[in-house]
């Protein structure tokens, strides 16, 4: 009789052993971490017991940072190395923060174009910075669980363009998290609504948090959330609010004034806390000491919303817009589901409703709302809701194109178009004997270049000498799931070609995030060793788990000699696995069974969609 | 069984012809693609990932032709021998270039957004009747020869309408 197993606790070898995967929102003024736990999805306190993590970072003298509330209390005191709403910095230069003039952080532009700050610690890139929040929210979610994580889904927001998720990705990379998926954050909320409330039809998310806005068009039918158009401001939020109040409350007080970096953070954070106290009062004393004077003003609600009538009206105009890109009127809404502290503003809820004749949807916390749907879809990309009836259609937020003579822009792809998605555009050559050709990748919706995002240039050389007009050179865009970009060019008479990631001019280059990760992220050396042989074990274990399971399904497909060969690596991996100490040896092994076995896995990738396909023909025929 | 070469009637298992249920290609684009959409893989590595991002694409290409009457209509004359070549050909009869021109008399001189909505109706009446037109010569008629002109002309009321909504929209 066979002896039945007993592993270990925490070393369990049954293959479908749940995997740990969380949802994080990555927002502006705070971020989150939720996780699906006993079928349901919840945010994830601290020790102190509070689920928000202010996204705001300090960096002391030395070696030392404080991440969360710690930095927010530092603020007043030390704002210029005190970093918060660094969201809005994200693969951008400096030219694309126009009111840098009314924070407090000594800006500076590093190479490439984008921007960092200046610290005690020296000059730090907003991908860093948020990396620092992302690796806070990953060992939150490491002690919960008391294990390693699986992956994470990472909301951005629907505005985000190229630039901006890679920096996104970089700084989950940089932080050491697995990214399943980048989602955006108005989808994340329709989840988060739509499996409480399992409604179909056409509903808007209205999302305002603290840096950015954001309204989605979504139609849920059958379980497929599908974005119908996105749109919104990437510089306009909470942030506004409370500096457009600070302004209001200073013009009461003429001669006073915010010279100080301390000031600006001192009046920032009076505003906003008179904010929020107007959402249940009528009115409210704002009072600061600034170094030029005392300041002691009294603002009602309507001073305040006729301060603020502008940013409100830009909302509701971005709403129109996204509405008419989706070919829909107000009146085929059938519900709209609000997202983001911000929202919580009676001025924000009375203009909501009066545009679309509906009290709008707030039975979910609106801070938490974005973490708990990217929860739920992080534990269903992980595998762990095999029966899940969720897709995500996503759509490109901005048209991606190519620099064409004379500074302008030939789109490619236009916006709202429904990713994963590949297009090509054929161009030719301007002059006889030209052999090379530049390409200038661009994203916007201008039509001159210089109006665009530039994301990458790449040359396509090698052209055999033709003619002007006469080579065919196709030009392929190719955009995945997460919204990131890969352009292709190719010659089609001679077969020359190029081919580029698109990382943007604002990203990192992957040499500069290895560098970075093998640099001061974790405290000790020895620590970030242990840390690193436990992650490779982590992934050989995956590997090792996916092979089995794919050879169970459909070993069949494989000749002997094919088989015999990935189960001499497999050997191999699991024995690396119980003996091997160094990190890097572990994940070569790693690597040699995952290239050993990519063309066993394309095969049947190809053979179980086919099936699929042609099995779901024949049943509606 | 399906493969990638598949043409999209194929794909999506529809009838090869330009009259189509938008809500049936809506179903099966949903049902399609939650078969083959990398999400679906997201545990699988990346030769999987690979795979089923170029069957989710090539999905997604298949749906963005064949829900747009256009683009439907360009595909069916091309499978059936007679290409559009809409940058080669842009030869129109008299006629139409007359009702083409009078259009963007009236769109430079209107600057009310009642008269701008008046003309959009207008153009959209044009675009209903140049897609029957195009329903009965592909579906009926068989004649894809003939449709190539009607595809044309359903480029540049498509392009005019886009004006038209361009100025709207500067208006509102």
């Amino acid at each position: 009789m066979a002896l039945l197993q007993i592993s270990e606790p925490g070393q369990s070898p049954d293959p479908h052993q749940r995997r740990i995967a969380v949802g994080i929102d990555l927002g502006t003024t705070h971020s989150l971490v939720a996780s699906v736990r006993n079928g349901v999805a919840e945010c994830l306190p601290d020790d102190d017991g509070r689920v928000i993590l202010p996204s705001v970072v300090r960096f002391m003298p030395g070696q030392g940072r404080q991440i969360g509330f710690d930095a927010v209390q530092s603020a007043a005191s030390d704002p210029v190395n005190t970093i918060a709403s660094v969201k809005r910095f994200m693969g951008r230069g400096l030219q694309d923060i126009a009111d840098r003039s009314k924070l407090p952080y000594e800006f500076i532009a590093s190479e490439e174009g984008m921007l960092s700050i200046q610290t005690v610690q020296g000059p730090k890139s907003p991908v860093e910075v948020s990396a620092e929040i992302l690796a806070t929210l990953r060992y939150r979610a490491e002690d919960t669980f008391n294990d390693d994580l699986y992956g994470a889904v990472i909301t951005v927001p629907a505005y985000f363009d190229d630039a901006q998720r890679q920096a996104t990705k970089d700084a989950a990379q940089l932080a050491g998290l697995n990214v399943l998926r980048l989602i955006n954050e108005p989808t994340a909320a329709a989840i988060a609504y739509g499996l409480d409330n399992a409604s179909e039809g056409i509903y808007a998310v209205f999302d305002l948090g603290g840096g950015t806005f954001d309204i989605s068009i979504l139609r849920l039918t059958q379980g497929v959330f599908e974005v119908l158009s996105t749109g919104g401001d990437s510089a306009l939020g909470g942030d506004d609010y409370d500096l457009a109040l600070a302004d209001a409350a200073m013009s009461r007080q003429p001669g006073l004034q915010a010279a100080s970096a301390e000031d600006k953070t001192v009046l920032k954070a009076v505003a906003r806390a008179a904010k929020e106290a107007l959402t249940h009062a009528d009115a409210v004393t704002l009072q600061a000491t600034l170094s030029t004077g005392s300041l002691s003003v009294q603002i009602s609600r309507a001073d305040f919303e006729q301060a603020t009538q502008a940013l409100t009206a830009r909302c509701i105009t971005a709403v129109r817009k996204a509405l008419r890109d989706a070919h829909l009127a107000k009146d085929d809404v059938q519900g709209v589901v609000m997202v983001g502290g911000s929202t919580r503003m009676p001025q924000i809820q009375q203009a909501v409703a009066e545009f679309f004749g509906q009290a709008p949807l707030n039975n979910l916390n609106p801070d938490e709302v974005v973490a708990l749907g990217a929860a739920i879809q992080a534990n269903q990309l992980a595998g762990n809701n095999a029966a899940g009836e969720l897709l995500l259609l996503d759509v490109i937020p901005l048209s991606l194109g190519i620099e064409t003579m004379g500074g302008l822009v030939e789109r490619i792809i236009p916006r709202n178009q429904t990713i994963p998605t590949a297009m090509a555009q054929d161009f030719t050559t301007y002059q006889d004997g030209q052999t090379a050709l530049a390409l200038h990748v661009v994203q916007g919706e201008r039509d001159l270049v210089q109006d665009c995002r530039s994301l990458a240039r790449f040359e396509l050389r090698g052209i055999p000498p033709m003619a002007a007009g006469a080579a065919r050179i196709r030009v392929t865009f190719t955009v995945d799931a997460d919204g990131l970009l890969n352009v292709g060019a190719k010659e089609q008479i001679s077969g020359v070609e190029a081919r580029i990631d698109v990382k943007p001019s604002y990203g990192l280059s992957d040499e500069q995030i290895a560098t970075m990760l093998q640099e001061s992220f974790t405290t000790a050396q020895a620590d970030m060793k242990a840390r690193a042989l436990v992650e490779a074990r982590v992934d050989a274990d995956r590997m090792l788990l996916a092979t089995r399971s794919a050879l169970a399904a459909d070993g069949e497909l494989l000749s002997d000699v094919d088989r015999a060969s990935i189960d001499a690596m497999m050997a191999t991996l699991q024995a690396a696995i119980q003996i091997e100490q160094d990190a890097k040896a572990l994940e070569d092994c790693t690597q040699a069974l995952a290239k050993g076995t990519e063309a066993f896995a394309a095969e049947r990738m190809n053979h179980s969609i086919q099936k699929a396909l042609s099995g779901q023909n024949i049943q509606t025929l | 069984m399906i493969s990638l070469q598949a043409d999209d009637f194929e794909l999506f298992g529809v009838p090869v012809q330009y009259a189509q249920d938008r809500a049936q290609l809506d179903v099966r684009w949903k049902t399609l693609q939650r078969e083959a959409h990398p999400d679906r893989f997201a545990a699988e590595g990346a030769a999987a990932q690979r795979i089923a991002m170029q069957w989710s694409v090539r999905i997604n290409e298949a749906y963005q032709r064949l829900k747009d009457p256009l683009k439907r209509a360009a595909y069916l004359c091309e499978l059936q021998g007679a290409p559009v070549q809409a940058d080669n050909n842009t030869a129109m009869p008299a006629a139409f270039l007359m009702q083409q021109m009078e259009w963007r008399e009236n769109l430079e001189a209107t600057d009310s957004a009642q008269g701008l909505e008046a003309l959009a109706d207008e153009v959209a009446a044009e675009q209903r009747r140049v897609q029957q037109t195009l329903a009965q010569l592909l579906d009926v008629a068989k004649d894809p020869v003939q449709a190539v002109g009607q595809v044309r002309a359903l480029m540049f009321i498509e392009r005019f309408t886009q004006e038209v909504n361009a100025k709207l929209d500067r208006l509102t």
